[in-house]
């Protein structure tokens, strides 16, 4: 596996990532996929979820919100809405949101109910990556 | 002739004026930073969306999509982009020349317009001149997010599909460098991608493989494309808003300097007339007594 994969990670709040890299993981609205190195042409939306990159022995993981990737001659674009590294990721901030927002979801009155939701799976998956990635 | 205390009393107020412009340059060019910054970091995102977009649009069939639909150009919306505030130059007024010589251009080909505004000069112009606004935003100068350009993009989308207007255009500065900002005007709908990008791509369709399906990607990749697109012109708009702002201080700055040195020599020679005449008077007095 000599080739390489060339991955850019990009939000609208800067680029988070960009380099070659062995193997991903990433989270697909259709499930979860991995992409190495001669991948054929793909172009999928993401799911809020995890999102790991392997490089030699190293890997790293990140929160990816909803977003879309490309997959072409060994480059792939990660387009997300948001994006963290595993380290930098705030979980009390986090579990703040998270139980705010349970609440807000249980009154059921005056919310923009599909907003908070996706909101609140926000903080989940942020809160469930970052005791992933301190479990390494 | 001015008296010696009307010219110092005008020294003062033009010092107390320039050292207003001074600060006001200073915080402009503080925002200016912030700006740009936020500028910058959005530039990788916008262009890989159209670079996603553009390939996607290479190799699968839109089917339809409301966005991409092109009619006969009938009615127009011009969406202008302007500030909140002034003491900004020509900025304001570049913006408001070029959508107001568009309009006519346009009416005169017997099509009809409408105008959507964001920022407060923009609606207080057209709100003077009683022509109606489909759609206003202000008080976001500054502190634009994202969230302004999803709202801005909801109403303008909603009104292209419900076939309000035929095509928009979007009228803003463009941020070049810090001494030039440039009137934009840009086609946002029928959504086209910019055709710069001269990938290396042989024609040669590609076959992609989508999850979940073209349709899907095309169905949130273009709404989210426009968005951003508007989020960026928001913040070009921004930037040089800030830079034009620095600009006009700067010059202010230096203007009101070359009135005080003016001044300044006005009022020495009016106190040098003031002694010599009392000095005349003083001789004078004494020659009479002589006498």
């Amino acid at each position: 596996m000599a080739e390489k994969l060339y991955l850019d990670i990009v939000t609208p709040h800067g680029k988070l990532f960009s380099g070659e890299v062995d193997e991903v993981a990433a989270s697909g609205a259709d499930g979860d996929f991995g992409v190495l190195a001669g991948h054929a042409p793909m172009m999928a939306i993401l799911r809020i979820g995890a999102f790991t990159v392997k490089t030699g022995e190293k890997t790293d993981y990140y929160f990816v919100g909803s977003g879309y990737a490309e997959v072409l001659n060994d480059k792939m674009i990660v387009l997300a809405d948001s994006a963290e590294r595993a380290e930098d990721i705030d979980v009390e901030r986090a579990m703040e949101k998270k139980k705010r927002l349970e609440l807000l979801l249980a009154k059921k009155e005056n919310v923009d109910f599909t907003r908070a939701q996706a909101s609140l799976e926000r903080a989940i998956a942020r809160i469930r990556i970052a005791k992933e990635y301190a479990g390494k | 002739m001015a008296t010696l205390r009307d010219i110092k009393r005008r020294i003062k107020a033009v010092r107390n004026t320039s050292q207003i412009t001074k600060a006001m340059k200073m915080v402009a060019a503080a925002k200016l930073r912030k700006a740009q910054g936020r500028m910058l970091e959005l530039r990788p995102y916008s262009d890989k969306i159209y670079e996603v977009l553009g390939n996607l649009s290479q190799t699968a069939n839109s089917g339809g999509h409301p966005l991409l639909m092109r009619r006969p150009r009938r009615a127009v919306e011009l969406l202008v982009l302007t500030s909140d505030r002034g003491l900004c130059g020509a900025f304001n007024a570049n913006v408001l020349k070029a959508a107001a010589r568009f309009e006519r251009e346009l009416r005169q080909e017997g099509v009809q317009v409408s105008l959507s505004a964001v920022g407060r000069k923009a609606r207080d112009y057209y709100k003077r001149r009683d022509i109606p606004l489909r759609f206003s935003l202000a008080g976001i100068s500054g502190k634009a997010d994202f969230s302004h350009a999803k709202q801005i993009a909801a109403s303008i989308t909603s009104g292209y599909s419900g076939a309000m207007f035929d095509e928009v255009y979007l009228v803003y500065n463009e941020f070049r460098s810090i001494l030039t900002q440039q009137v934009k005007m840009v086609k946002l709908l029928p959504f086209e991608h910019e055709q710069t990008e001269v990938e290396e791509a042989p024609k040669n369709p590609v076959s992609y493989i989508f999850e979940p399906s073209a349709e899907g990607l095309y169905l949130t990749l273009v709404p989210k494309a426009i968005e951003i697109r508007i989020f960026r012109a928001l913040l070009e708009s921004q930037t040089s808003e800030e830079a034009s702002r620095m600009t006009a201080m700067e010059n202010a700055s230096k203007n009101a300097g070359e009135m005080i040195q003016r001044l300044t020599l006005v009022a020495n020679k009016v106190r040098q007339a003031t002694i010599t005449r009392e000095l005349m008077d003083i001789v004078g007095g004494v020659e009479a007594i002589k006498e």
